[in-house]
C-alpha cells in the first residue's frame, strides 16, 4: 500500500464552504453589491488605462 | 543639504519608527506579533502592500529610467490587476479560511512538511537575498551624491528598520508603512510641482509633452512581438500577471499585509485598492522622470549624472578626454536646446515644413548627445572597470539636490529612505515569520508557550536584520537597481507560483510530485537564466508552466507505478 503523500482531503474538508461564503461577503462598498461587480470594475478600470496610455503614446510620438 | 534638511530628514524618519514602536509596545501573542490585532482597515493594508511592493529603488531607479529610456515600464505592472483579482477571489479567501500565518504553512496543509519546507526555503533565499538590495539601493547612491559614509548609511537605516520591525512586528510595520507612504505622496507631489515651476516659463504643459514625446521619452505602450524587447505589452501582460500572482499571491512579505487585515472584505479591497491605483501611480512616477528629462533640455545636464565617479576620472589619466567630451556635450546641448525652440514655433506656427526640418535637427542633435554620453561611459569604464557607468539611479537624486529649496530636499531624501525602510520591514517581519512558523515551530521545536514563539519570531526578524545589513555592506551596484530585484524575482517566483497553482487547481497532484517538479523547474529556469538572451520576465511563465507540466507528468507516472505494485 502507497503511505499517504498529500493532505488533499484535509484541505478540502476545511475548505468546505469557502467559495460560498466568500462570494456572499458583502462588500460593503454603496455601487458594488456584489464581488463580481467589484472585480469588473478594476478590470474596467485597468483596460481603460491601457487604451489611455496607448492613446497618450500615439498623441506624443 | 543643510540643517532643515537634516533636521526634517531625521524628524521624519526617527519620528515614525519611533511613534510605530510606542503604538505598538506589549504585543502579547504570536498572533498579534505575526498578524497585527485584526482591527487593519482595508485603506492600512492598501496602503502596506503599496508600501511593501514600492521601494526607494521605485523613487530613484523608475525617473532615471524613463529619463533615459523613456516610459515603457509602466507596462510592467500591466498583469498587476488582472492578477489582484485573481488572488482576492481564490487565494485570500483559502489563506484566510486556515487561518494560517504563512503562505508556505498552507502547502504543508495541502500537500507535506518537504513542500512546505521547500516552499518556504525558496522564499528565504530569494527575499533573503533582495533584502540587502533593498538597504543597499538608497544608502549608496544618497551616500553617493551628499558625501555620506556608505557603511554608516547602511548601518544607521538598518539598526531603525530592525528595531521597530522587532519591537512590534507586524502591526508596527503596518502602522508606519501607512505614515511613511503619506511622506512618500507628499514628497512626489511638491517634487512634480516644483518641477513644472522650474520649467521655463514659456512652455506650456503641452508642449512639455510634446517635447518628451518627440524625443521618444513617452512611449509607454508597446506592441512589438520582438520577444529580445525586454518591455512590451506581451511581456507586461503575460510574465507580468504570473510575476504579480506569484509576488503578491506567494511572497510572504505580501501574503503577510494582507492577512492582517480585520475581515475577508479588507484584505480583498487591500488588494483592489492597488489594482485600481498602482499603474497610474507608476505613470505618475515615470512621468515625472520624463519631465525631468524636459527641464535638462533647457538647463545645461552633466554629460554623467554620477558625479563623484566622473570627478574622480576627471583628476587622473583619462581626464583630458572625460574634459573634452563634457565640453562638446555642452556645445551639442545648446544646439539641441535651439532646434527644440525651433520645432515648437514652427509647431504653434503650424509651418510643416519647418517644423519637419527643425525636428531632423533635434532628433540629430539628440543622437549626437546619447553618442557623448556613451563614449563618456565607455571611457570611465576603460579607466576603471569595476567604476558603475550606470547613471539612471542618480538622475532624479541630482535634480532634488540641485534645483528644490531647502526643507523639500530633507523631505525627498526622506521619501527615499521611506520608501527603503517600508520595504524593508515587510521583508524583515515576513523572513522572521516564515523562519519561526515554517521551519522553528514546524521542525525544531513544536511544542512551546506562545510567549517562547514570539521571543524566537524576534530573535529571527533580528537575525535577518543583521543578514541583510551584512549583505548590504558587501554589495555590489548591479546594472540597475529595480532590475535587478525584478530579475531575482523572476527566477525564483515562476516556480513559487507553480506549486501555489497546481495546490490551487490540481487536486490530484500529491507532494511528491510537485515537490520534484519544483526543483526540476528551477534547474530549468536557472540553466535558462545564464544561457540564453530573453526578457526577464518571461521566466515567471516559464517556471511556472515547468513547474505544473512536470507534476502533472510526474504524478502520472506515480499513479502508474502504484497500480503496476497493486496488479
Amino acid at each position: 500500500m502507497m503511505p499517504p503523500e498529500d493532505n488533499t482531503d484535509r484541505t478540502e474538508n476545511a475548505l468546505t464552504g469557502t467559495a460560498d461564503e466568500s462570494r456572499n461577503e458583502p462588500t460593503g462598498l454603496p455601487w458594488f453589491r456584489t464581488w463580481r461587480d467589484v472585480y469588473l470594475f478594476v478590470f474596467s478600470c485597468f483596460v481603460l488605462y491601457v487604451v489611455l496610455l496607448t492613446i497618450f503614446s500615439r498623441a506624443f510620438s | 543639504m543643510n540643517v532643515l534638511d537634516y533636521l526634517v530628514l531625521l524628524g521624519t524618519m526617527v519620528g515614525i519608527a519611533a511613534y510605530g514602536m510606542w503604538q505598538t509596545r506589549g504585543r502579547g501573542s504570536l498572533k498579534n506579533y505575526l498578524k497585527g490585532d485584526a482591527a487593519t482597515g482595508w485603506g492600512t493594508i492598501g496602503l502596506s502592500v503599496m508600501a511593501t511592493q514600492a521601494s526607494a529603488i521605485t523613487f530613484l531607479s523608475m525617473p532615471g529610467q524613463a529619463y533615459e529610456s523613456g516610459m515603457g515600464f509602466v507596462q510592467n505592472y500591466f498583469g498587476m490587476p488582472v492578477a489582484l483579482i485573481i488572488i482576492a477571489a481564490v487565494f485570500v479567501p483559502i489563506y484566510r479560511r486556515l487561518k494560517v500565518y504563512t503562505a508556505y504553512e498552507y502547502l504543508g496543509n495541502r500537500f507535506d512538511n518537504k513542500t512546505r519546507l521547500l516552499g518556504a526555503g525558496l522564499f528565504l533565499l530569494q527575499r533573503g537575498l533582495a533584502a540587502g538590495i533593498t538597504i543597499y539601493a538608497p544608502a549608496i547612491i544618497v551616500s553617493t551624491v551628499l558625501g555620506w559614509p556608505l557603511n554608516l548609511t547602511i548601518l544607521f537605516s538598518g539598526a531603525l528598520v530592525i528595531f521597530y520591525t522587532v519591537s512590534g512586528g507586524s502591526k508596527a510595520v503596518g502602522l508606519t508603512q501607512k505614515y511613511q507612504m503619506a511622506v512618500i505622496f507628499i514628497g512626489m507631489i511638491i517634487a512634480f510641482v516644483v518641477l513644472l515651476e522650474k520649467m521655463p516659463q514659456w512652455l506650456g504643459f503641452t508642449d512639455m509633452l510634446r517635447v518628451a514625446g518627440g524625443m521618444g521619452k513617452l512611449d509607454a505602450v508597446s506592441f512589438s512581438t520582438d520577444y529580445h524587447k525586454r518591455y512590451t505589452i506581451w511581456s507586461g501582460l503575460l510574465g507580468g500577471v504570473f510575476l504579480s500572482l506569484a509576488y503578491f499571491g506567494t511572497d510572504q512579505s505580501q501574503v503577510q499585509r494582507y492577512l492582517a487585515g480585520d475581515s475577508l472584505r479588507a484584505s480583498r479591497l487591500g488588494l483592489m485598492f492597488n489594482a485600481v491605483l498602482k499603474i497610474p501611480m507608476q505613470f505618475f512616477i515615470l512621468l515625472l522622470g520624463a519631465l525631468v528629462f524636459v527641464f535638462y533640455q533647457f538647463e545645461q545636464p552633466p554629460v554623467f549624472f554620477n558625479q563623484t565617479v566622473w570627478q574622480a576620472h576627471a583628476q587622473g589619466a583619462t581626464g583630458e578626454e572625460l574634459h573634452s567630451l563634457q565640453s562638446q556635450f555642452v556645445q551639442v546641448h545648446a544646439e539641441k536646446e535651439a532646434s527644440i525652440r525651433t520645432w515648437l514655433n514652427a509647431q504653434h506656427a503650424g509651418a510643416g515644413a519647418a517644423e519637419a526640418a527643425a525636428r531632423t535637427q533635434m532628433l540629430a542633435a539628440q543622437q549626437t548627445s546619447d553618442g557623448l554620453i556613451a563614449k563618456t561611459k565607455d571611457t570611465l569604464h576603460a579607466a576603471d572597470p569595476k567604476a558603475s557607468t550606470t547613471d539612471a539611479d542618480y538622475v532624479f537624486i541630482t535634480f532634488v539636490l540641485h534645483y528644490l529649496p531647502h526643507g523639500i530636499i530633507g523631505l525627498l531624501v526622506a521619501v527615499i529612505f521611506a520608501a527603503g525602510l517600508s520595504s524593508s520591514s515587510s521583508e524583515l517581519n515576513a523572513l522572521g515569520s516564515t523562519t519561526t512558523v515554517d521551519f522553528y515551530r514546524n521542525i525544531l521545536c513544536k511544542e512551546a508557550a506562545d510567549a517562547h514563539y514570539v521571543a524566537a519570531s524576534k530573535w529571527f526578524t533580528a537575525l535577518w536584520g543583521v543578514v541583510a545589513v551584512g549583505s548590504a555592506l558587501f554589495a555590489n551596484l548591479v546594472e540597475n537597481l529595480i532590475q535587478a530585484v525584478n530579475i531575482l524575482g523572476s527566477v525564483f517566483y515562476g516556480v513559487m507560483l507553480g506549486i501555489f497553482l497546481v495546490a490551487f487547481f490540481l487536486k490530484r497532484v500529491g507532494g511528491t510530485a510537485v515537490f520534484f517538479a519544483a526543483l526540476a523547474a528551477e534547474t530549468l529556469v536557472l540553466t535558462g537564466y545564464f544561457t540564453l538572451n530573453i526578457g526577464y520576465l518571461w521566466y515567471n511563465l516559464i517556471g511556472c508552466a515547468a513547474c505544473v507540466l512536470l507534476s502533472l507528468m510526474i504524478q502520472a507516472a506515480l499513479g502508474l507505478n502504484a497500480r503496476s505494485a497493486k496488479t
